[in-house]
């Protein structure tokens, strides 16, 4: 099994902006990774730098033993990206989007156009493969950019925010799409929806300010942070004393109590005993992400 | 996998031309247009005395258009569609990327290139030199506007400028200078400023060859090596300056 490496991975642009400062991770290349971060976190900086389309500054990275510099084009045979903000070319139709693509990667013409009908076909789209991309709705033009990296041979596929702007329905068909996916390739995705990532990912990274400041399976990254468990209370909850938990309160008047795992039962309790609503779970990847992230309200540049 | 060449070539070919004109057919109506319109009005201004030199201003026009409006495509599929960073993370390389798109500039302007050809065999009725000359010209003219082309979509990243600077370029180049009749009937010193252009050059040497104009051989000579001059200049910044994988 081969493994996605970076170390000491930098980028600082022109303007002296640190867009991602010395990350280092490694990550089997295998199902599916997910990176999570806020806007300007350096998600994109990252993922393009492995997807060979930007150079670092300094530290190296390597995908099953291809180093991104050294190895360009021996890489670039095995990878394939969907880029953030990508969109399907309004003159053409989905089977002329992935025939032209497979032409670009060098297929003979008539396994181009075989491939770009299978791999319409294989995710639903084959009712819309001669019409006008233009005509399409979003979540289908989008599905029509995931066939047309999926038609061909890449073994891993750069996903950059996949699902943005889609709606509920539509993300979660293409969640469906991105679990088949994960089975036989390696897909490293990037998106704003922790719930995604937790859905989807069988292993997460957390960028922060250009520094990964987590990695590891769900599982991991819980064990990872200070608290384990979190009760929410409705509003006007009397909240049992405790000195060892974070309690914050929300704008709507619901409490959070993040706590380990035995206050977590003991606060339970005394809700119990006083008849209180609340709920008890794990923390979610929400959780974590506002644990080692900080949910303060500053919004960056996407980076 | 044998990866082929030509279908590399062909993506950019069809992404870029065919696919447009096919399911778009109004776009072929402006690729006629243009040309056409000032070879009409100058035809009409000399009653017919520069149709010839016309004609030959109407293919340096579409020839040098072709190759400036790769600037606006490549900006436009660039930065609104993310073609390229799905390309380069691809087996493609540049110069077969560049190479195809750089063809469907030709094949986009195919029906006014045929029309004014067609109008040339009519009018002109070109000889074996002739016709050697003016294509070598052409395709020298089409060599450095794919080159300013190339050069310009990497700096810009907004398609409604690239498209406004495609504009600007073809007028300055194609449009205001003596491409469509001989240079001697500007006045001096306007004359001296049309020099500045490349298109003058090729203009003079295709009126010269067609007998719209009489250049010495010395002239004729330093005409050429403007011309090859300015492409080898050009391409050699293009190359030099273009990135495939951003720095």
């Amino acid at each position: 099994m081969g493994k996605l490496e970076c170390r000491g991975l930098t980028k600082v642009y022109d303007d002296q902006r640190i867009a991602l400062d010395n990350v280092t991770l490694s990550v089997d290349t295998k199902g599916i990774f997910g990176l999570i971060g806020r806007n300007g976190a350096g998600k994109t900086t990252l993922i393009r730098m492995l997807a060979t389309e930007l150079e670092p500054t300094s530290g190296m990275a390597g995908i099953n033993g291809m180093d991104i510099m050294k190895n360009t084009d021996k890489l670039r045979e095995k990878i394939a990206i969907v880029p953030q903000e990508a969109r399907t070319i309004r003159w053409m139709t989905p089977k002329q989007t992935v025939f032209s693509y497979l032409l670009w990667r060098g297929y003979p013409y008539k396994e181009a156009n075989r491939l770009a009908a299978e791999s319409l076909a294989k995710l639903g789209l084959d009712q819309y493969a001669n019409m006008l991309n233009a005509r399409l709705s979003g979540g289908t033009k989008r599905k029509v950019l995931i066939a047309t990296v999926t038609a061909s041979e890449a073994e891993i596929i750069f996903l950059d925010e996949p699902t943005t702007g889609l709606d509920p329905i539509s993300r979660h068909e293409l969640w469906d799409i991105l679990c088949e996916l994960g089975k036989t390739r390696f897909i490293f995705l990037t998106t704003h929806y922790l719930e995604e990532a937790e859905q989807l990912a069988d292993q997460i990274g957390i960028l922060k300010e250009g520094k990964l400041v987590s990695i590891g399976t769900l599982s991991e990254l819980r064990r990872s942070c200070p608290f384990q468990y979190s009760i929410k209370l409705p509003p006007k909850t009397a909240v049992p004393s405790t000195n060892d938990a974070e309690v914050t309160v929300s704008a709507s008047g619901y409490t959070q109590i993040l706590t380990h795992e035995a206050e977590a039962f003991r606060i339970a309790r005394l809700l119990s005993e006083q008849g209180a609503k609340f709920s008890i779970t794990p923390i979610t990847l929400d959780d974590i992400f506002f644990q080692l992230v900080g949910n303060k309200a500053e919004d960056g540049n996407e980076a | 996998m044998k990866r082929s060449r030509l279908s590399q070539i062909l993506a950019g070919v069809l992404v870029n031309a065919v696919y447009e004109m096919k399911n778009y057919p109004v776009v072929l109506i402006s690729t006629v247009i243009s040309p056409l319109s000032l070879l009409a009005v100058v035809t009409f201004v000399s009653s017919g005395a520069l149709l010839g030199a016309a004609i030959e201003g109407g293919l340096i026009m579409i020839f040098f258009s072709s190759g400036i409006a790769l600037q606006s495509d490549l900006s436009h599929l660039k930065n609104d569609f993310k073609l390229q960073d799905m390309v380069v993370s691809s087996p493609t390389s540049a110069k077969m990327y560049m190479g195809g798109m750089a063809l469907a500039e030709i094949v986009y302007s195919i029906p006014g290139i045929a029309i004014l050809v067609a109008l040339a065999a009519i009018y002109i009725q070109p000889n074996p030199i002739q016709i050697a000359t003016l294509s070598a010209v052409l395709l020298l003219m089409f060599a450095v506007s794919i080159a300013i082309g190339f050069m310009l979509s990497t700096f810009s990243s907004d398609v409604v400028q690239s498209y406004a600077f495609s504009r600007l370029l073809s007028l300055l180049f194609a449009t205001l200078p003596p491409v469509y009749y001989p240079i001697t009937l500007v006045p001096s010193p306007l004359n001296y400023l049309a020099l500045l252009s490349p298109t003058t050059y090729a203009a003079m040497i295709m009126h010269n060859s067609t007998g719209y104009l009489e250049l010495s051989s010395a002239a004729l000579a330093a005409n050429w090596a403007v011309l090859l001059g300015v492409c080898a200049v050009i391409m050699y910044v293009a190359v030099k300056k273009t990135r495939w994988r951003e720095k």
